[in-house]
């Protein structure tokens, strides 16, 4: 049975714990809410972004012409899996629920004989990738010095990407991030991002545009830039999501704390009683023998 | 109202501008055009340059770099991947952009990239030199 002083220790200790993660919970609500104003504002842009691409896309996509980012390379053989992670721990099942479904994705792939290259961004599915993948991985982008995701970032990293397109390093790419839902349910999400795919507009064409300069040249003027809209969209998301995820771990823990610290409480309690009858019982035991 | 379009400026980031405008000076990749109601709907690329509304509240002006334009008879939507409102652009901003293309279009491997970077450099050198 522990001392009242070990007791009192760990009391000490539970609380300090639940200071921390209450203190954690609400840095991650106001982080929340930014990251979630950051995605909303660029929403806007994404939205028109994939309209025109899409609308492009149906008109040209059919030709022969049609660049190789849209149309592929005709294979399938080289698969490369970019996996968008948090750089912090500390989010529940945040990372863990995206590695999972990278590693799925990854399994299946080399099941099927293709061969798998991995690229990472944040360090968490990094180092959870590492143990049975590590041989797969061909690169990783670190954000952690990056405090809040800009545009530029996202450039950066399709610029890397489409490098390694053009030199034929893979055929078809595929990230992985979490969609933010609410702050209990962030779902981890698999998009293809090259060759590029649109959501079919259903013959909502709009109006016959004219073209300056001729409609594939815009294309393909616009089509390496969506791989930056795509991957921006993806780390905003992502943002959100993780700080959606830290928000609800840590309300749990701070909860889980406070049980415990009742918990403790009450043993405290009992052994303090405990303590003070056989006290009473020594000296009441003392004065009758005397 | 018939004699006035939605003008939409959208950057990655965010919505710059939004409202009515009766009419949109566009630096379109071939040549500067100008959108009101009614215009042809089109879709032309960006040049880096400025880009002039005459919105309800009066002319505002932005500097855009990449990026293209929507134009339809009832809406002109740009769509640039840079764009800042022109008077909070500061030129140690755009000589940034300047020197980072400068360093790509000296490392482009192909010609057609280079060229295009090149035609880029002399917009913005064009650009900042209109600032003054």
């Amino acid at each position: 049975m522990p001392s009242l002083k070990d007791l009192k220790n760990r009391i000490a200790s539970v609380k300090s714990t639940r200071k921390i993660t209450k203190a954690m919970q609400m840095v991650a609500a106001a982080k929340l809410r930014r990251a979630q104003d950051a995605a909303e504002a660029a929403r806007p842009y994404s939205e028109r972004f994939n309209a025109v691409m899409a609308s492009l896309a149906a008109s040209v996509g059919g030709s022969d012409t049609a660049p190789r980012l849209l149309a592929g390379t005709g294979s399938d053989q080289v698969q490369l899996l970019i996996v968008m992670t948090a750089e912090r721990g500390l989010c529940g099942g945040f990372n863990s629920s995206i590695v999972k479904l990278a590693r799925q994705k990854a399994n299946e792939l080399k099941a099927a004989g293709k061969t798998v290259k991995i690229l990472t961004v944040g360090k968490k599915g990094r180092e959870q990738l590492k143990r049975d993948l590590g041989d797969l991985m061909i690169g990783h982008v670190d954000l952690s010095e990056v405090k809040r995701i800009g545009y530029d970032n996202a450039q950066a990293i399709a610029k890397d990407v489409l490098a390694r397109f053009d030199a034929g390093e893979f055929d078809v790419a595929t990230i992985f991030y979490a969609q933010f839902q609410s702050v209990i349910s962030q779902i981890p999400t698999a998009q293809q991002i090259i060759p590029a795919q649109f959501e079919a507009t259903a013959e909502e064409t709009g109006p016959l545009y004219d073209y300056e300069p001729s409609e594939e040249a815009i294309l393909a003027d616009l089509l390496p830039r969506g791989v930056a809209t795509q991957i921006f969209a993806a780390l905003l998301e992502n943002g959100a999501s993780e700080q959606g995820a830290r928000m609800s771990a840590m309300d749990n823990a701070t909860r889980n704390a406070g049980d415990m610290i009742d918990q403790l409480t009450i043993e405290f309690n009992r052994s303090r009683q405990a303590v003070i009858t056989n006290e009473l019982i020594e000296i009441i035991s003392g004065a009758e023998a005397l | 109202m018939a004699d006035m379009v939605q003008f939409d400026l959208v950057c990655p980031e965010r919505s710059l501008a939004s409202g009515k405008a009766s009419e949109v000076l566009i630096p379109g990749a071939e040549g500067e055009l100008t959108a009101g109601p009614g215009h042809e709907p089109m879709l032309t690329t960006l040049r880096p340059g400025f880009l002039r509304a005459e919105l309800e509240g009066g002319a505002q002006d932005f500097v855009v770099t990449h990026g293209f334009v929507e134009v339809s008879a009832e809406s002109v939507s740009v769509i640039a991947e840079r764009a800042f409102a022109a008077a909070d652009v500061a030129r140690p901003d755009l000589e940034a952009i300047l020197e980072e293309a400068r360093d790509r279009m000296e490392q482009a491997a192909e010609d057609e990239e280079r060229h295009g970077l090149e035609r880029f450099v002399a917009d913005l050198v064009h650009l900042i030199d209109q600032m003054d």
